[in-house]
């Protein structure tokens, strides 16, 4: 398989890097500092392939601290907050979109 | 239950001890993601959408009270307190951390219960029917057939980097509750004219994204050449499967490109050097393996006792009754499925109270024991008629009592885009969805059997090719589409769905479902006539008319 640093990347808007963190799989996103912040708002978004890229080899200079590293598309809400692009992404941010069976209580409503 | 010996005990505890180093390594960095990957995937260990995954084995779906009670503490534990039992009887743990997972397998192994055979290029964990060793249909239990495989099979240095991973599904009664069509190899157990026992083998089935039935290759094999003959079907495999092509290296391409006959004359060739060495299996070994499962003492009890007939005058038990106990092989007893499937909730979950529940539901009525089928609901194999009563009640008290067992809300949905990071449209939703168009359970008993099937992708966790409706997720541009197949089958007269039209967004499919479930009402001969039966009789077209004029 391609490693990621070498597939061609393509950058049509804002874009972001995001992994899972090692110790516990916990969604996170590359920052400007070269650190790994498990909020969205804290992502270095660029907009260029150069600059993608750049941010993406970042990421895997350490393969200790996250896993998986790729490129993420992100959009700019109307209060100007960095939102995922796309469903996955935001089921990444937001987890599943079902209440969890361990948020709800164990009941069955139906008659029989 | 089978009762592991010293070895299982020994080798297990061993390599929880390595899988725990492995992961020390990974996390100091002296091993890289690289090499990590392919050591906890042997393991069982994903890395999802938004955590870890840990799949444990649950062999050929059998469980004791005792290890269900450690999946629920597991759960609790290490998890968000609860489990996704799946299709190939297996569980999930989807929110499990890295830094864990040795403590969680370690909590495991105690109970017998590891993640190997769960995921890589291997003979994954044996599948069989769930109602094994209970139903009055099997010619002999197929556990014990299983087991023997599993023995053969574990850590097997030959068959750990096969072209891709390897299915085997067992049955042993003429109605086939473990979809061995759809394997890698399927193994029917029955008997020849002369009364004695043997298998016919079946190859090269599968789903994913290139589905067949598979194709015979044998009508009768002898019980006592299982794993020879086995062995050469690996042989063939491993020497002729494709490895230069991902999606090429299933044994059903192979098969498909060179063709059973010549596949099964390779077989043969193979075996006839192999079918009297060691691995014949002598009558000795398969009754040593077959005492150390501890049958159930059984009580001398009538069938239809008064406990169970009073209470069959309360119209909910009674509807429970008819829709999810089945008859057992011991005159008193019943086979009970347990549906994991209330309207509304997550197919095939279930919380650590309610694991804990049936753990001890099963050792107060059921001898211990436990199944799990790839239907994702849960079975106590052993239950006592005149106990029904109390279990129903206990079940009930815990949201486990829904009687829509093979109704059009027991329906088998893969984790999808909300967990998997393979999936290109969400499964369980649409499932959540559709089951709660007929959460009028008059309605859906009146509909009869009909299973639905989701995937949310073409991998085809959810068996979506054999649902008598399959719901298929596809991305266009971005926006989750179900492509909708009707007429599919996962029993012995196991065949793919045929598509019923252009796909449809997220949003028309529960609609869309209750129009084709009309569209049946419509036009079966009979209300004794099954959807699937019907449209084997009329083709997919009168559905389609009607169903795609209405969207």
């Amino acid at each position: 398989m391609t490693s990621p640093l070498q597939q061609k990347i393509k950058v049509t808007g804002p874009v972001v890097v995001t992994a899972n963190r090692l110790a516990d799989g916990a969604v996170v996103w590359r920052t400007a500092a070269g650190t790994w912040s498990t909020a969205l708002a804290d992502a270095a978004v660029v907009t260029t392939a150069p600059d993608a890229l750049a941010l993406l080899e970042g990421a895997h200079e350490r393969d200790t601290d996250a896993v998986g590293p790729y490129i993420a598309p992100v959009v700019k809400g109307a209060d100007g907050r960095i939102e995922p692009g796309n469903r996955r992404e935001r089921i990444r941010v937001e987890g599943p979109t079902f209440a969890l069976p361990s948020d709800t209580p164990p009941t069955d409503p139906l008659p029989a | 239950m089978y009762v592991y010996d010293e070895f299982d005990r020994s080798f297990l505890a061993e390599r929880v001890a390595e899988f725990r180093d492995q992961v020390e390594r990974r996390l100091s960095g002296a091993l890289s993601e690289d090499e990590f990957k392919p050591l906890r995937l042997m393991n069982g260990v994903y890395l999802q959408l938004h955590a870890y995954m840990l799949r444990v084995a649950i062999p050929y779906g059998t469980l004791s009270g005792a290890q269900m009670r450690k999946l629920a503490h597991v759960a609790r534990t290490y998890d968000k307190g609860y489990g996704h039992f799946t299709t190939r009887q297996n569980i999930q743990f989807n929110w499990i951390k890295l830094e864990d997972l040795p403590a969680a397998m370690a909590a495991l192994a105690e109970v017998g219960v590891h993640g190997i055979q769960t995921s890589g290029n291997c003979i994954r964990n044996v599948t069989t029917d769930q109602w094994a060793g209970a139903t009055p249909e099997e010619v002999d239990d197929p556990r014990l057939w299983a087991e023997i495989l599993r023995q053969y099979s574990t850590a097997h240095p030959e068959f750990s980097y096969l072209p891709r991973k390897f299915k085997i599904a067992i049955t042993a009664a003429d109605h086939d509750r473990a979809a061995v069509k759809v394997h890698d190899v399927g193994l029917r157990l029955h008997r020849n004219a002369q009364g004695e026992m043997g298998f016919e083998v079946l190859v090269g089935g599968g789903l994913g994204r290139t589905p067949f039935i598979g194709k015979k290759i044998r009508d009768f094999l002898p019980a006592e050449h299982l794993l020879s003959y086995v062995e050469a079907i690996m042989r063939v495999y491993n020497r002729f499967g494709r490895r230069d092509n991902i999606y090429k290296a299933r044994i059903k391409i192979l098969v498909h490109e060179i063709g059973a006959e010549a596949f099964s004359a390779e077989v043969e060739k193979e075996w006839e050097a192999i079918r009297e060495g060691a691995l014949h299996l002598d009558a000795p070994v398969v009754e040593d393996i077959r005492s150390r499962f501890i049958t159930p003492d059984f009580a001398q009890l009538p069938d239809h006792p008064a406990e169970l007939t009073g209470a069959l005058e309360n119209p909910a038990f009674a509807t429970w009754h008819r829709n999810s106990v089945h008859a057992h092989k011991v005159p008193g007893y019943s086979i009970v499925t347990i549906s994991l499937k209330a309207v509304g909730a997550p197919p095939g979950d279930a919380t650590g109270e309610q694991m804990e529940v049936v753990a001890d539901l099963a050792d107060t009525y059921g001898f211990g024991e436990i199944r799990v089928g790839h239907e994702q609901n849960l079975c106590l194999p052993n239950i006592a008629q005149k106990d029904l009563p109390e279990l129903w009640r206990r079940l009930e008290a815990i949201g486990l009592a829904t009687p829509n067992v093979n109704l059009v809300n027991d329906i088998i949905a893969c984790p999808g885009l909300d967990y998997c990071a393979l999936a290109n449209a969400r499964a369980i939703p649409v499932a959540q969805e559709i089951a709660k168009r007929f959460a009028d359970l008059d309605r859906a008993r009146g509909v009869g059997r009909l299973h639905i099937n989701i995937s949310g992708c073409i991998n085809a966790c959810g068996h979506h090719h054999v649902g008598h409706i399959g719901i298929l997720g596809v991305d266009k541009a971005g926006e989750e589409f179900y492509q909708i197949t009707i007429g599919g089958r996962a029993d012995e007269h196991a065949q793919l769905g045929t598509l019923l039209g252009p796909a449809v967004p997220y949003d028309q499919v529960p609609g869309l479902i209750e129009d084709i479930v009309d569209a049946y009402m419509e036009l079966r001969a009979s209300p004794r006539e099954l959807f699937v039966d019907t449209v084997a009789r009329l083709g997919v077209e009168p559905f389609k008319e009607r169903v795609y004029a209405a969207h």
